[in-house]
């Protein structure tokens, strides 16, 4: 059977496009443009799915991207939203959360023993032995959950866009596209987005056999495309509201970042199931869902329905149906006093009996339970939310359309921060005082009635233009809300069997709510936490409001001492692949990068830099271990360079220059010659080293400084920072990317080197410490003698568009004295041998110059400089731990690992910072932090390895090259 | 079918009692007051009455219980922290974690998953080994791991992260595990209330009243309490608790985010975190992916959700998963972490003689909630710090006598 009916006036599908899909093994046919829901309910599949908790067989509910039962997968994807997402041909679909398929499931059980799982069962029991826990839980997270993800699912990296406008219109609606129009004609350039396919909002399916809905829609729709200063962005929706006006507009093909001038919100309003026994059978259905059913896409929601209202929608929609020649047995009113104006009389004179002051008590299941069979109406007591029994009817039908109010789709507007009230007139929440910038229009803003929903919108598109100076005109005046309200204050019937749904994501009934308050959760938070409502992926769209009002009525309290519970982003639940976009991970290359790819350099990530940790030439059989000595080993009999263009370097001047680097670090500046450098040692507040690199006085008023690798943004920030704390007259320039630097180090250096300059390097007229400029290989360079890994050795400052011809000439000229190039792992060797220690390898969060043999580098009785009030206090202080270089017994048994621990007298002691074999001096050598009176040359000391076995070591004086035995 | 659940069937009215009673009116008098009814507040008043048994005793929360990060955390437990005092206090919390539910006859859902701290770069290998030694010495089931251990725990995880931070090791930590936070709060309020606390919601402190250096009562608004023992344990708002009895803390707030996915089914068994892609990981018992960051770069005293978290967070996430780019983000929030500059927090005794702080948390003390609560108690009982948070103390920032759990962050990255 279908229920397809013959085309409507307005309908999605496109009849020339067929198309035919699978669900859960069987064959459907459908049409292009049909949603999975649509396409199964015309071919009278109403089983769309499983609920979460009880497995009960649901339906469609909402249509409306929040019928969370109705998820499916086609292998690939899951948890496919089937109201909202668009039927393919030859899709293969099954319900989620199904073992044995949706009919038979075989968690259906759990709905039969529901009341042995009352709210918060969980809590209650399964922790008792407390062994036992582990094999409940095992059971309640394999029954929890939804889908089943997809662990081959393809990568996804959706580029992100992004975008301006004037004012962002969310929502379009009638507000939402008189909104726009409005600010438009205003001159402002207007972003209006929707998340239908088709904007109109409830205008392509609210008609009331009203004939100029259609002609109303045709004309905004036509003036919104047509105008130069509107981009309408459908099929997509707001994922949220962020600060100053950041709204990410997420579309199928990814994310657009919005910043707006403004944002109008027109979002409408979700509607409100009314509350009874089985209201969630598949069949039962909001009457707005219905009635997309039938204006879009010419389906039937039944062949013979009951309409349950608590407000004029449901007559609205009775005679939607009705004009679709869907047969109607009855509209129950809620309510005593019925539809206002002519809605009772045209419902009367299509045929529809209207039952006023009644309720649905319950609907009658059909024999398979898989759907509805009749529902019976008694009267109802608003006061009571009772149904009276004595007079049951039973009124025979296959569905029922549900009206009982509306929700305001007011998330944006919270995450604003806007303040909501109550409105007695519409009984809904409505925005109270809007943040600066924020406007809303329509439904969300508690107006109803179409003329006034138009005028709103018109008022919001005037007033967003006059914020942002487009306009001074006046905004045009909206009426207030009269007459009947558009939601009931209580919904809701009792029933002593329960299974009226209040949440239908989680399966939450009205007892639960009157448990929980009866447990003491009966604040809308603890009851949400509680019970979970509004926590399923549909977030409380249909059940917040339904769960306030319960609230409000057990606690005897108003509906706005409730409050409500925070809307988080996102609006609908957003795939984690358009969030995280196509991924950002620079890296850098310094200007010798593809030489030392070519020449087999291994790449290491240093921060953002990668860097060669040592190099395996082509055609030569290394291991990474033999590489590293033989390039560290270069360095002690012949030479070697590596590629420093990673440290920080950043050139300090003005009138101030000296005076701010005392301040800034640790030593003296001020006395400082101009052509020499000085140690320069950044502490933190808390006189914790940060970095140590080289001060270069190039003149007077200019000095040259490098930072560590990993630290040049930091130091750089950190000198910004202080600058506009200290309100000097200084000048800074970030040099790190722009110039190479390159050390040539080892005994050959000079001669190398003497190749290619002019200048005079002898150890007199070029000592150590000494800066000069000079052409190296015809290149401006800065030359300064460092003695980081090597006593002789030259770090050569080029720009960087010279990097690669200077780096190479040098490699040319040492050819014949055996230059090799080396990486960072013999340069972290080398140092070592030096006795160099590096700071946050060597050094941690805490530690004080005091700990690392660095007293030198501070000169205590400067005026002041940033850590020496700490140093002060430290000073006087014993000192905990202290950095030293050790040798390990050359028998040792175990190598320790960097890390490992010092123990003295079964205590931690201090641990391994740095430890390396070195071929140079033919031991295993390193530093360590040991206790202040184990620092002393020649104290032994022991190391626990991983294996636990202890290893002896000795403190030796800080330079390890006088060890050489070779 | 546990045979506890029968007698919601067969009981016409629903068979259980509140879990806390519905405190309005405080008393004049309390032997000790504290403010802050999330799960640390909370935990010490349970403690109080029970260790001690000082159960006149008033919970004054300004909204509702476990409202502020107790309900926000990620609910991660653990004890592999750097410093023998932070391994040997949190060590400590998980014992008492792990016989919690049994104690407050409520299901916490303790949860033992194992916890993964990826390293991807040679030094944050440096500082696991760093943290498993010193978790080693002090009895602690930590150890470094290979890609290979991680694989098999976790086969899902793609151990290169798509090629952009390859996973060298992890600090494996195996009492590593995830309870249900909010249950936490709610049980400690329920065995509290039982032994005779009394909680108050909606009650806010406006000021506290200190006369000679004493601490004499507070002022609500809903009235005056005497009293010569007040706790804070209000995390993010501890400065402004702490300006009332004029205390300076070097606490800075930051706040710190997190979000969830749609349930799924179970598939991600452990709980990973990894510093260098700053994310952290688990999967709830109802399905979805529990995920958390870094702290926000900036200072500010504000719980709105910001989208470069979540842009920045999911990136990551599908470097280490690739195939979860159509899983679905359903929430994300954020909460106020209050920061000290050690990283350690701050507890005990003040200079103001009954007036007594539990601060400091950083990411939120979730996994503290025990084992401060008891501590506290001690504090507030006896009036004096146990040894175990002496290193705690608020005194140490003036006294140089920093805890260094700083030093893994400095050097973990």
């Amino acid at each position: 059977m279908t229920l397809r009916i013959a085309e409507q006036e307005n309908e999605w599908i496109n009849r020339d496009m067929p198309l035919t899909f699978e669900y859960e093994g069987q064959q459907i046919e459908a049409y292009e443009g049909d949603t999975i829901s649509s396409a199964l309910w015309a071919a009278d599949i109403k089983v769309l799915g499983r609920s979460f908790k009880y497995h009960r067989a649901r339906g469609l509910l909402s249509f409306a991207n929040h019928d969370v039962n109705a998820l499916m997968t086609d292998g690939v994807d899951t948890n496919i939203r089937a109201d909202v997402i668009p039927v393919t041909h030859n899709m293969q679909l099954t319900a989620v959360n199904t073992d044995g398929g949706v009919i038979k499931d075989k968690g259906r059980y759990i709905d039969k023993i529901s009341a042995f799982l009352p709210v918060g069962f969980y809590y209650k029991t399964f922790h008792k032995p407390k062994w036992m826990f582990p094999f409940w839980e095992d059971k309640i997270r394999k029954a929890a959950g939804l889908g089943e993800v997809n662990f081959n699912y393809p990568r996804i990296t959706r580029a992100k866009r992004y975008a301006h406008c004037d004012v962002l219109v969310v929502g379009a609606g009638a507000s939402g596209l008189s909104a726009a129009l409005e600010a438009a004609e205003a001159g402002s350039q207007v972003i209006l987005v929707d998340e239908n396919r088709k904007i109109g909002g409830s205008l392509t399916y609210d008609m009331a056999t009203d004939v100029n809905t259609g002609s109303l829609l045709k004309q905004l729709t036509e003036n919104v495309l047509n105008h130069a200063n509107i981009q309408v962005i459908a099929d997509a929706y707001a994922g949220g509201y962020y600060t100053d006006h950041l709204v990410p507009i997420v579309e199928k093909r990814g994310i657009t970042k919005v910043r707006a001038g403004t944002v109008i919100v027109a979002s409408g309003a979700f509607e409100q199931p009314p509350v009874f026994r089985y209201n969630d059978l598949p069949g039962v259905m909001l009457s707005s869902a219905a009635q997309r059913l039938v204006n879009r896409y010419s389906v039937k929601p039944f062949t013979k329905g009951v309409l349950v209202t608590a407000n004029d929608y449901g007559y609205r929609a009775a005679l939607d149906l009705a004009a679709a020649k869907v047969e109607i047995v009855a509209v129950i009113d809620m309510r005593q006093t019925g539809a206002e104006g002519d809605l009772t009389e045209k419902v009367k004179q299509a045929g529809i009996a209207v039952h006023l002051g009644s309720c649905i008590y319950e609907v009658v299941p059909s024999s398979d339970k898989l759907g509805v069979s009749a529902v019976i109406v008694c009267p109802y007591n608003e006061a009571t939310a009772e149904a009276d029994l004595h007079q049951q009817v039973v009124l025979n039908c296959d569905g029922v359309a549900m009206s009982a109010g509306w929700a305001p789709a007011a998330a944006l507007l919270y995450q604003a921060g806007t303040q909501m009230r109550y409105d007695q007139a519409v009984q809904q929440f409505v925005p109270n005082q809007l943040p600066e910038g924020v406007f809303a229009a329509g439904k969300v803003n508690g107006i109803f009635e179409l003329e006034q929903r138009l005028l709103d919108g018109k008022r919001a598109g005037a007033e967003a233009a006059r914020y942002l100076g487009k306009s001074t005109a006046d905004p045009v005046a909206v009426m207030a809300h009269r007459g009947n309200s558009p939601s009931h204050p209580y919904p809701i019937v009792n029933h002593p069997k329960g299974k009226n749904f209040v949440d239908f994501d989680e399966d939450i009934q009205v007892k639960d709510f009157i448990n929980a308050a009866k447990e003491g959760f009966d604040n809308i938070e603890l009851m949400k936490r509680f019970t979970t409502v509004g926590m399923g992926p549909s977030q409380g769209k249909h059940s917040n409001m339904n769960a306030i009002r319960i609230l409000a009525r057990i606690r005897d309290l108003p509906v706005e001492k409730i409050g409500s519970t925070t809307a988080r982003p996102f609006f609908h639940p957003t795939p984690i692949g358009h969030l995280g976009g196509r991924g950002f991970h620079p890296h850098r290359h310094t200007a010798m990068h593809e030489w030392h790819v070519k020449e087999g350099g291994v790449m290491m990530e240093a921060g953002v830099w990668l860097r060669p940790a040592y190099y395996l030439p082509l055609g030569i059989n290394l291991t990474s271990q033999q590489a590293v000595q033989q390039e560290a080993m270069a360095v002690r009999k012949s030479a070697g360079m590596i590629d420093g263009s990673t440290l920080g370097k950043i050139e300090v001047f003005g009138k101030d220059a000296a005076a701010f680097l005392e301040r800034f670090y640790t030593g003296k500046f001020a006395s400082q010659k101009v052509g020499n450098s000085r140690i320069a040692m950044l502490l933190d507040e808390a006189g914790v080293i940060v970095d140590d690199g080289v001060a270069v006085r190039l003149d007077q008023d200019k000095f040259y400084v490098s930072t560590n690798s990993s630290n040049a943004a930091t130091v750089y920030r950190e000198m910004q920072r202080n600058l506009q704390l200290w309100g000097m007259q200084v000048t800074l320039v970030n040099l790190t990317g722009v110039m190479s630097a390159m050390t040539l180090a080892g005994p050959s250096s000079r001669s190398i080197l003497s190749e290619l300059t002019d200048l005079d390097l002898l150890e007199e007229a070029f000592p150590q410490g000494a800066y000069r400029e000079a052409l190296v290989a015809g290149v401006k360079a800065r030359v300064m003698r460092v003695a980081f890994v090597s006593d002789l050795a030259f770090e050569i400052h080029v720009p960087s568009s010279a990097g690669l011809h200077v780096w190479q000439k040098i490699m040319e000229a040492g050819k014949t004295y055996g230059l090799r190039p080396f990486g960072t792992d013999a340069q972290r060797l080398l140092r070592l041998e030096m006795g160099h220690h590096l700071i946050s390898h060597d050094t941690d969060g805490l530690t004080n110059p005091f700990e690392a043999h660095a007293e030198s580098l501070v000169a205590m009785d400067k005026a002041f400089f940033i850590g020496q009030r700490s140093l002060k206090i430290l000073q006087k202080k014993p000192v905990k731990k202290k950095l030293v270089t050790f040798v390990l017994d050359a028998d040792f048994g175990e190598l320790p690992k960097e890390c490992n621990l010092v123990i003295e007298k079964g205590e931690i002691a201090g641990r391994v910072t740095s430890i390396s074999f070195s071929e140079y001096v033919n031991r295993v050598i390193g530093f360590a932090f040991v206790l202040p009176e184990q620092a002393k040359a020649g104290h032994r000391f022991a190391i626990r390895t991983d294996s636990g076995r202890i290893e002896m070591a000795e403190v030796v004086e800080h330079s390890f090259l006088s060890l050489n035995q070779g | 079918m546990p045979l506890r659940l029968l007698k919601y069937a067969v009981s016409r009215e629903h068979p259980a009692p509140r879990f806390f009673r519905d405190c309005t009116e405080p008393k004049k008098t309390y032997d000790a007051v504290i403010i802050g009814g999330g799960g640390h507040g909370l935990a010490a008043a349970y403690y109080l009455a029970k260790d001690h048994g000082i159960t006149n005793v008033a919970v004054l929360e300004k909204g509702y219980i476990g409202g502020g990060n107790t309900g926000r955390n990620t609910t991660i437990v653990r004890s592999n922290y750097l410093t023998p005092e932070g391994v040997n206090f949190y060590n400590a919390s998980v014992k008492l974690f792990e016989d919690l539910s049994e104690e407050l006859d409520l299901n916490l859902f303790y949860s033992n998953r194992g916890h993964f701290t990826l390293a991807h770069t040679d030094s944050a290998m440096r500082t696991m080994r760093w943290r498993a030694e010193v978790n080693k010495h002090v009895g602690v089931e930590s150890y470094v791991v290979g890609p290979d251990e991680i694989s098999k725990a976790c086969p899902q995880l793609d151990i290169s992260c798509s090629g952009q931070a390859p996973i060298l090791g992890a600090l494996y930590h195996a009492p590593g595990s995830v309870a249900r936070h909010d249950a936490v709060a709610w049980g400690y309020a329920k065995e509290a209330d039982r032994m005779g606390v009394e909680i108050f919601q909606s009650t806010e402190v406006t000021s506290i009243d200190v006369k000679s250096g004493k601490v004499v009562g507070v002022q609500t608004n809903k009235g005056y309490i005497s009293t010569n023992r007040v706790l804070s344990a209000v995390a993010g708002f501890t400065p402004r608790i702490c300006e009332m009895v004029d205390i300076e803390t070097p606490i800075v707030i930051h706040p710190l985010q997190a979000c969830v996915t749609e349930p799924m089914k179970p598939w991600l068994d452990t709980i990973l975190v990894s510093g260098s892609l700053h994310v952290y990981v688990s999967q709830s018992s109802r399905g979805e992916l529990v995920m958390g960051s870094s702290l926000d770069p900036y200072e500010i005293h504000s719980t709105r959700s910001s989208l470069d978290f979540v842009e920045g967070l999911t990136s990551h996430i599908t470097d280490m998963f690739p195939f979860l780019g159509n899983v679905k983000v359903v929430r994300q929030w954020a909460g106020m972490a209050d920061l000290t500059p050690d990283f350690a927090p701050i507890m005990g005794k003040t200079e103001v003689e009954g007036f007594y702080i539990d601060a400091g948390w950083g990411t939120w003390g979730f996994k503290a909630t025990p084992i401060s609560g008891k501590t506290m108690a001690e504090t507030i009982a006896r009036d004096m710090a146990p040894d175990m948070i002496k290193s705690f103390r608020l005194s140490r920032f003036e006294d140089y006598e920093l805890t260094g759990e700083k030093g893994a962050a400095s050097v973990g990255h």
